[in-house]
């Protein structure tokens, strides 16, 4: 039977805060709801595990940073930096989120329902069988999956066609995938555009699937529907900026 | 190379000066005769609730304006005059002695826990460092400092110290590093309740000094007892720490002594050299301190400088050599000489 | 390309003495930049690819070779040097960045060599260090600035106030961060033996922790850096603390990239990246965008790590230094690395290399002042680093106000590396700045390490006798104890600055 613990976060400082949940997690909880969360950041920071917590409010920054193994789930929005430099696991996010979300994230997935800042999927990087998703159901700022040096990241455009522009400044690993055309104006340097195969898709089908499961959705005309494919142009970018003494 | 000495009075029995300018005298092989100095507790017994501040004006006409006109920004000037002096053959004056007895207004000094010492703390400071011709060299209740540059009996009979009477005596005769010497400089320092004497010389003042320093004090005499004076107004006053711990971070054990005491005694050790790491003297020292309530005495922890401690009645007295001591008091019953790290500390009955 | 420049003038040229050569070969086996050959019973030679690495003078068993630099003069001349020139001749034909290895070549005046230590004479003692103690033991880490103390029933004092958790060096020498990728395992499984055996800590750099050095985690200091390579929970828990890299001195305001070449299948593996592929580290950490950014980066890992190690920052030494530094101590860690100009790399453009940043002794002088001004100067501890290069260089930057020091390149010098500069080349015939699997194999982890290990006790043992003949019995009395130096030919300013007299004063 799984073992539920309930903590209220109510003008609890994140340092407890967080170490209750630690305690819940070595206690053996396999779910952990943390209600009335207004801004604590640091939830799931280093955590291992399984567990799932449930975050009931505004989750502050560097939401399951370092996070290796639990799931969280976000009934609100999350601040700037979710799934900082996470090693695996999963976050869902049934709100928007701020600048910098998936920052140096690593392995495990972050589904925002929403939309997210500047900056987001910023370094996304995968090694072997680790390889990090980002999918964003709203849209992204600028500079989205700048630097990207690995992993999936995913625009569903679901209010609307992303404009942004500077995608993929720097990208040099991974891939990006919008929903709908994207302007070529709108990309940044090192990038470039390539069609969406049929292989491509039947890949990234599974995850779309997942997202739409996690937020209800109608996955179908997800997965049926346009997408522009981005890569890095050269998996060395700056490689040609430098000459030796 | 300099001569200590120190004699407390545990019931505050009176005693002149005259046995200490002979018990000073004792030690003149270890000066140069070119600085001496006594400070007393308990002189002043008609302005007891008054800062006496003895004040070294190079010019009086000049500076003594400006020192009144300070004085009474911050607070009551209640008596001053010329400290009474008499000429010595072999002492060039150089300045004019003044006492003030002084009453600061401790409403200027809201939310101090000892705003009246705030007030004449920050006076020394602004007194001294200013180029007025003017020195503060003793600023306490009831206590005041006589020096001069010469010998110990030509400093005290400048000052005729044998008229001033007090439970707590401290003398300083001086071995010369450089001169001619403002006659503010040797010891005894004193600020407010705290007066030192230090026979010795540290190796740390730079690091000493910065640390002091950035707790808004100025040192502006450039002198070992003025920085150690300030180091123990700080750490007594401020930090709130008793003098034994004070002295203990000023004279720290070893780590390696550290590593081998019990849990909580290394605790407090370690934490007094981690907060007070820049408050660590270091070189030859040997220093006599005193505040209206205790006297002590400590050493450099590696004790490269002699203290001899006598005990003889409610009479404790701290040297440099036993025979200063033997001289003010040829009965004296014991005679120790502590170890480095084991400080002194006499208090007055209460 | 093509251009009209045809050759340029040889920078190096190997000779050999006919005479004494015996035709061994082992200078052909150990150069890794093919600068010999064998044709038929004779060896040839090729100095253009000669970095004056020394490996194969080192080696050779006849004293045969002989390196002479810069054999063909330029026409001289005081504005238009040799290095200007070469700089144009280069980017006229690329186009491009010119990229140097190692610190900064710039010919400027280096302020320790003109400030001279105090000894005692007559007013004070010496202290024989063989006979009477001379503590260095420091600890990194916040001290607190006044204590909390409590009366127990019994008159004792206990006390109430929790120390921060900080790093026992027995040396104030530290072995600074390089990464495994810039240089070879053996090199970093050299340095952490050494780091045991002398009691201090070395730096991972930015390439994540080889499972071989596991043994050795209770020494390491573990680099978090812009790029995050290697940066997982399992890691910041591993090492002894942990350092956020904000900059580096060599290449102030920019990141770092480590070529693909360089990342082998170990490296691809410690750091978290696919093999061959460039580890790019980007300038800014993108979770710090603004200073109130940092304490939370600070506060991140350490609500990873429990609160339970201490975290440093690294910054490189810029103008606005003292307000960097004083940002930095209030963001919550425990130590500042400040990194002067002269720091090391492996690769930095040259033009950052040589002409951005400060020196590292005024960067701690005024680190120092500002910290103490402001009342913050137990809040951290402070290590100088960027071209600490004897016991003496020590000394002066604790006398200005460090708490200890990094060294890199003495270290790597201490290993056999003779400062060629070619680090980014990957070819190290010393087996230090490569991963090819035969030049790291010549560096032997058990001699390496003995040699670094010999270097620091070597320093060490200097150390306490300068300070023994200063009077000084412990370190804390040395730090910033700036009236224990004097500035010889260091103009007004800049003594100032450095809050030192001058000689004679």
């Amino acid at each position: 039977m799984a073992k539920q613990v309930t903590i209220d976060a109510k003008g609890v400082h994140y340092t407890p805060l967080n170490q209750q949940i630690r305690k819940a997690i070595e206690d053996g909880a396999d779910e952990i709801v943390v209600n009335n969360v207004l801004g604590q950041r640091f939830i799931g920071d280093g955590l291992r595990g399984n567990a799932t917590i449930r975050v009931n409010g505004v989750a502050g920054g560097d939401l399951a940073m370092f996070m290796s193994g639990p799931t969280v789930i976000v009934n609100g929005n999350a601040e700037h930096a979710p799934g900082n430099t996470m090693d695996s696991g999963k976050v869902v996010i049934h709100g928007s989120a701020g600048d910098a979300v998936a920052h140096s994230m690593r392995g495990g997935k972050v589904f925002v329902h929403g939309d997210i800042g500047y900056r987001g999927g910023i370094h996304m990087k995968q090694y072997e069988t680790q390889r990090p998703i980002l999918v964003i159901g709203g849209s992204a700022q600028m500079f989205l999956g700048e630097y990207m040096a690995g992993g999936l990241l995913i625009v569903l455009g679901l209010n609307g066609a992303m404009k942004a522009r500077e995608i993929g400044s720097g990208i040099h690993g991974g891939e990006i995938v919008i929903r709908g055309d994207v302007d070529d104006a709108c990309l940044a340097a090192g990038a470039k555009k390539v069609p969406l195969t049929d292989e491509d898709r039947a890949r990234i089908a599974p995850v779309i699937r997942e997202f739409a499961g996690d937020f209800g959705l109608d996955p179908e005309p997800l997965i049926n529907a346009d997408y522009t494919r981005i890569v890095p142009a050269s998996a060395r970018p700056f490689a040609g900026k430098y000459t030796w003494e | 190379m300099c001569g200590i000495f120190g004699v407390m009075d545990k019931r505050r029995q009176m005693m002149d000066g005259s046995g200490i300018r002979q018990a000073l005298s004792m030690m003149n092989e270890r000066g140069s005769g070119e600085g001496a100095g006594y400070v007393a507790y308990g002189i002043y017994p008609d302005y007891r609730d008054c800062y006496a501040l003895h004040v070294f004006f190079d010019n009086t006409c000049e500076s003594k304006k400006v020192v009144d006109a300070t004085l009474e920004q911050w607070g009551t000037i209640e008596h001053d005059e010329a400290i009474p002096t008499y000429d010595q053959p072999n002492l060039r004056v150089n300045c004019t002695p003044w006492r003030y007895f002084f009453k600061p207004d401790a409403s200027l000094a809201p939310g101090s826990a000892s705003a009246e010492k705030d007030i004449v703390t920050n006076l020394v400071m602004q007194i001294n460092a200013a180029s007025n011709g003017a020195q503060v060299v003793s600023s306490g209740k009831n206590v005041g400092a006589f020096k001069a540059n010469g010998w110990p009996e030509d400093v005290a009979d400048y000052f005729r110290i044998e008229d001033y009477e007090g439970y707590i005596w401290l003398a300083h005769n001086r071995y010369a590093t450089s001169n001619p010497e403002k006659w503010e400089r040797p010891d005894p320092f004193n600020l407010h309740d705290w007066s030192v004497v230090e026979n010795g010389k540290i190796t740390t003042y730079g690091t000493n000094r910065r640390y002091v320093e950035s707790f808004g004090y100025t040192c502006s005499m450039s002198t070992d007892s003025e920085v150690i004076t300030y180091l123990i107004d700080l750490l007594t006053r401020k930090h709130g720490l008793g003098i034994d711990l004070a002295i203990q971070a000023f004279a720290p054990p070893y780590w390696e002594e550290i590593d081998r005491m019990p849990e909580a005694e290394q605790k407090l050790n370690r934490a007094l050299r981690f907060a007070y790491g820049s408050a660590t003297m270091n070189g030859p020292f040997t220093v006599v301190a005193a505040n209206p309530d205790m006297m002590v005495g400590f050493t450099d922890r590696g004790k490269l400088r002699p203290m001899v401690v006598g005990e003889c009645g409610n009479r404790l007295y701290i040297a440099s050599e036993e025979t200063a001591i033997r001289a003010m008091e040829p009965g004296i019953e014991s005679i120790t000489r502590p170890a480095a790290g084991e400080p002194v500390i006499g208090r007055v009955a209460p | 390309m093509s251009s009209n420049f045809g050759s340029m003038p040889l920078r190096y040229r190997i000779t050999i003495d006919r005479e004494q050569c015996m035709e061994c070969g082992r200078c052909i086996e150990n150069c890794s930049y093919g600068v010999f050959r064998r044709d038929g019973d004779r060896i040839l030679i090729n100095s253009r690819n000669c970095t004056a690495c020394h490996r194969c003078i080192a080696y050779c068993p006849r004293d045969a070779i002989m390196l002479e630099e810069q054999p063909c003069d330029y026409r001289s001349h005081p504005v238009w040097t040799r290095t200007v020139r070469e700089s144009i001749y280069n980017q006229a034909r690329t186009g491009k960045i010119i990229l140097a290895g190692m610190g900064s070549v710039a010919n400027l005046p280096i302020i320790f060599d003109h400030l001279m230590l105090d000894a005692c004479q007559v007013t004070t003692p010496p202290t024989d260090p063989l006979r009477e103690p001379v503590e260095i033991r420091t600890y990194l880490g916040k001290k607190p600035s006044k204590l909390d103390l409590r009366q127990k029933p019994n008159g004792d004092v206990e006390l109430a106030t929790e120390l921060a958790p900080n790093l026992m060096i027995e040396t104030p020498i530290l072995l600074g961060h390089m990464s495994f990728g810039a240089i070879s395992l053996n090199a970093h499984l050299s340095m952490a033996r050494a780091a045991q055996e002398v009691g201090t800590f070395m730096g991972t750099g930015e390439g994540g922790l080889h499972p071989a050095l596991y043994p050795y985690q209770d020494r390491m200091i573990v680099q978090v850096a812009s790029g995050r390579f290697g940066v997982n929970i399992d890691y910041l828990e591993r090492g002894a603390a942990i350092e956020l890299k904000l900059g580096q001195g060599a290449k102030p305001g920019i990141g770092g990239h480590l070529p693909g070449e360089k990342v082998s299948k170990d490296v691809s593996r410690t750091r978290m990246i696919p093999e061959g592929s460039d580890a790019i580290s980007p300038a800014p950490h993108h979770d710090i965008y603004g200073i109130e950014d940092l304490p939370q980066l600070v506060r991140s890992v350490r609500e990873a790590t429990g609160w339970k190690k201490p975290i440093f920052a690294k910054i490189a030494a810029v103008n606005n230094n003292a307000e960097n530094v004083a940002a930095v101590a209030r963001s919550g860690v425990d130590a500042i690395a400040i990194d002067g100009f002269r720091g090391g790399t492996g690769a930095a453009p040259r033009v950052f290399r040589d002409h951005v940043g400060i020196p590292i002794e005024v960067a701690i002088a005024t680190a120092d002042r500002e910290l103490r001004r402001q009342g913050l100067r137990n809040e951290v501890s402070l290590i100088a680093c960027g071209s600490i290069r004897e016991s003496a260089d020590v000394m002066k930057s604790i006398a200005l106000g460090a708490d200890a020091v990094y060294i890199a390149t003495a270290a790597l010098a201490a290993m056999g590396c003779r400062v060629c500069g070619n680090c980014y080349q990957g070819l190290c015939p010393w087996g230090i700045a490569t991963q090819r699997p035969d030049l790291v194999a010549r560096l032997d982890p058990d001699v390496a390490s003995k040699q670094v290990a010999n270097l620091i006790h070597a320093w060490t043992l200097e150390i306490t006798e300068l300070m023994g003949a200063a009077g000084i019995n412990s370190i804390e009395s040395l730090r910033g104890n700036r009236d224990r130096l004097r500035g010889y030919m260091l103009d007004e300013g800049l003594l100032e600055i450095l809050d030192v007299k001058s000689v004679g004063a």
